[in-house]
């Protein structure tokens, strides 16, 4: 007799297509979700809210309740939903820009109200869907299609810090930033996810992780080269790590 | 018949949401509504309901439309420039078809205006209260009585079509006291038996396929967004059939027509007295709802004999009066009587505007 | 019959209590349709405050006027900014202990309460709208006194019962002015 030690997560749709590009660590992050969700029994009673952009893809990868968000409000959808089914495992399901720049107030009041849901960031340091222009996390220096010359600090302004500027609030639960970057950083990750759903199922407020991402696409890498890259140059700037961890 | 009660525009809107089962409302402080999120802060901890403060208007109406994607009925309110804040998430909620309560409770404008009363936002709530060709009912009334009743109808309607639903007020009807009799409140029985009904709520699969509260088809490829927008569409040319509502005063033998809607249509309904006491028959056509408008209470006046229509509202250029010229089309004279940016329509304007077109 | 009532004076002398007073007896002591306006302004504190009665036998139009026909002034900027707001054949109540603005139009009459006085004399000038709101009614009989009086006593007396006696004097006080100038007439 053969033990099954791996299968799809009940969380992803059987024969699913991905929308995201090859090598796009979305698909994988989608997958630790489901992943966990099956581990807590939770996927019956879960509802992402999705953001815009590439995150939005993840409809074709989650086979559970959604509501889609206009871009940047999902965590005030989020803090809604939640507070009139708080039977249910809410997470949003966010990008950079949508979370770090249109979403921002969004973001930071529902964290500093320390609503009892969860943020799933992916946080690629570019807009992927509209076409690589930048985002509030892109890396100073960087060409993307609206820094031609390059993110210049005194125009443009440095990266911003999720992990750290959420920190800075009383109300937050849980805070961390993981990569699915290598295997034991892919490991930690999961089991930050799984404390941050844990922790909103056990009431204790804003949970918040924070994926230091990859765009192969829009930075002009091949899959590999991009998660050196990630290695080498993004995590200098987002360390990883738990942030909080009430 | 229940007690006489003396309230102000705001808090019977508010209190009548709460009776009608709304058990979430989020909103934005902005004058001269403040006392719609003052008075759901209060009541809502009391029925087990939801009041969130967001951090803006852009924010409370997207909370509005999450708590309608959990299947609770669901409100938010606003005035003028913040209504055009929240005109992102009232074309998402036309857009995933979400019953919603909104509530504008109009400011003269354009932009940050004045905080007075105006019916500025005329064109808006009727025509494009968001990108994409949506369309709401649009309920005004012209006494607080008549706001409580519609408040009733606006979460019904809601359900009904699961679309978002305009309540169009304005600073005169929100802040001001008038006696009103309130329905009697749902129970929390009827309440749950209502969100119930709402099986399309994300709130887990529950063993079941996938609910999906999504604005357009996303990636689904078995719907197109054209055949969400015939979908819709057949909805709307619809209600020009079922959910045409509006008051016909004195109409059968007058030789003048007033019509206004909202706050000034009590204003022009005051009038016709004053005119027929003069000896000028004059009549009344005051829509409640003013989407889907009701051309057929005009296509029904007698052309040959009529000398004119009055348009009253408190906005300049008008915007209604733009409405009432669409139907009558040139086969009567219309004459405008307008106030706007806070001055509130005078009656006496009104009445000369319909002696004029009596010659007299 | 409607009548109107342009109520106005400084932020805390009472005007919107003697608006709502009017107000709450029509609706819950008579058949009449009634209608309150405040006023409402950007300022949270200082300036005049004022606010819109209507009464009628009717229901009532605009719940704000243009020409009223009664405009009550409790203080000088309220008498300049109203004064002319009073429609021909119309009264003004003025507060005659600190109005000082005189009204030259002749198609109008003018009843000074020396309301503040009286309220001093009775050893609460917080009383000094209920002065006023009796010279109302004792002139206008817009609405029974007794209804006004027991309206008064179940609002205000509500949180402070021990003020009954005082508010029913200051009433009865205006009362007897209102009625002494409608006779005079």
């Amino acid at each position: 007799m053969m033990k099954n030690v791996y299968s799809r997560p009940s969380g992803i749709f059987e024969g699913a297509v991905t929308g995201f590009c090859p090598g796009c660590m979305h698909s994988s992050v989608c997958k630790v979700v489901a992943e966990v969700l099956d581990e807590l029994g939770m996927v019956n009673n879960a509802c992402y809210v999705q953001g815009v952009g590439c995150c939005g893809l993840a409809v074709t990868y989650f086979d559970m309740d959604t509501v889609a968000a206009p871009h940047g409000r999902a965590c005030a959808i989020a803090s809604a939903f939640k507070r009139c089914s708080p039977e249910t495992l809410v997470f949003t399901y966010q990008g950079d820009g949508d979370l770090a720049a249109i979403g921002l107030a969004e973001t930071m009041s529902a964290a500093n109200r320390g609503e009892n849901f969860t943020v799933i960031f992916v946080n690629n340091g570019i807009y992927g869907m509209t076409g690589g222009q930048m985002a509030p996390t892109t890396m100073v220096g960087v060409k993307t299609t609206t820094t031609p010359y390059g993110r210049s600090e005194s125009e443009h302004g440095a990266p911003l810090h999720m992990c750290e500027i959420l920190s800075q609030l009383e109300a937050p639960a849980y805070i961390a930033r993981v990569t699915l970057a290598d295997v034991p950083n892919a490991k930690k990750a999961k089991a930050a996810v799984k404390k941050a759903f844990q922790y909103q199922l056990d009431g204790k407020g804003f949970s918040f992780v924070e994926f230091v991402s990859n765009c192969p696409t829009n930075w002009g890498m091949s899959p590999l080269e991009s998660l050196d890259h990630v290695h080498n140059v993004i995590l200098k700037e987002f360390p990883l790590g738990e942030f909080r961890a009430k | 018949m229940s007690e006489k009660i003396f309230m102000k525009g705001c808090e019977a809107v508010a209190e009548t949401a709460v009776r009608a089962g709304c058990r979430f409302f989020a909103g934005y402080p902005i004058t001269p509504q403040n006392d719609v999120p003052e008075y759901f802060a209060r009541r809502m901890p009391q029925v087990g309901g939801v009041f969130i403060q967001g951090e803006s208007e852009v924010a409370s109406s997207n909370m509005a439309y999450g708590a309608a994607a959990a299947g609770v009925r669901s409100m938010t309110s606003s005035s003028s420039c913040g209504i055009s804040l929240k005109s992102e998430a009232i074309s998402w909620m036309a857009g995933a078809r979400l019953p919603v309560v909104v509530a504008n409770f109009q400011r003269g404008g354009p932009g940050i205006g004045t905080i007075q009363p105006a019916q500025q936002d005329y064109t808006q709530a009727t025509k494009a209260s968001g990108n994409g060709g949506f369309k709401m009912l649009v309920l005004s009334p012209s006494t607080l009585q008549e706001a409580v009743d519609m408040t009733w109808q606006a979460f019904e309607l809601a359900d009904k079509y699961s679309n978002p639903v305009l309540l169009l007020m304005d600073g005169f009807t929100g802040t001001m006291m008038e006696p009103v009799e309130l329905p009697e409140a749902l129970s929390d029985e009827q309440v749950a038996a209502i969100r119930a009904t709402k099986t399309w709520a994300a709130t887990g699969k529950k063993g079941g396929p996938q609910h999906k509260v999504m604005c357009g088809p996303g990636l689904d490829t078995r719907i197109s967004q054209e055949q969400m927008n015939i979908r819709d569409g057949k909805m709307y040319e619809e209600w020009k059939t079922t959910e045409v509502e509006y008051e016909d005063y004195m109409t059968e033998d007058a030789e003048v027509i007033l019509t206004a809607y909202g706050i000034s249509g009590r204003i022009a309904k005051s009038a016709v007295g004053i005119l027929r006491a003069e000896g000028i028959k004059a009549g009344l056509i005051r829509p409640k709802k003013v989407y889907p408008f009701p051309d057929e209470a005009y296509e029904k006046l007698n052309f040959d004999t009529l000398k004119g229509i009055v348009c009253a509202e408190m906005a300049i250029p008008a915007q209604f009066a733009v409405d009432v010229e669409n139907v009558v089309h040139g086969r009567t004279k219309i004459a405008t009587a307008l106030s706007s940016g806070g001055e509130i329509l005078d009656r006496s304007a009104i009445v000369e505007a319909a002696r004029a077109l009596c010659g007299k | 019959m409607e009548r109107s009532f342009i109520i106005a004076g400084f932020g805390g002398q009472g005007v919107m209590v003697m608006g709502q007073l009017l107000s709450y007896t029509a609706c819950e002591t008579t058949e009449k349709f009634v209608t309150y306006f405040p006023s409402y302004g950007a300022e949270m504190r200082g300036g005049t405050a004022n606010c819109y009665v209507v009464i009628s036998d009717d229901p009532v139009g605009a719940p704000k006027v243009s020409q009223a026909d009664y405009v009550v002034a409790l203080n000088d900027p309220s008498m300049a900014r109203f004064k002319d707001a009073v429609a021909p054949g119309g009264t003004i109540f003025v507060n005659s202990s600190v109005v000082t603005i005189e009204e030259d139009r002749e198609d109008v009459h003018v009843v000074k309460v020396d309301a503040g006085t009286i309220a001093y004399e009775l050893g609460n000038l917080k009383v000094l709208n209920l002065v006023m709101v009796g010279a109302i009614i004792g002139y206008t009989e817009v609405l029974p006194a007794e209804n006004v009086l027991q309206t008064a006593f179940k609002k205000l007396g509500a949180k402070r019962p021990e003020l009954n006696p005082i508010n029913e004097a200051a009433f009865k006080r205006g009362y007897a002015i209102g009625k002494a100038a409608k006779e005079g007439k």
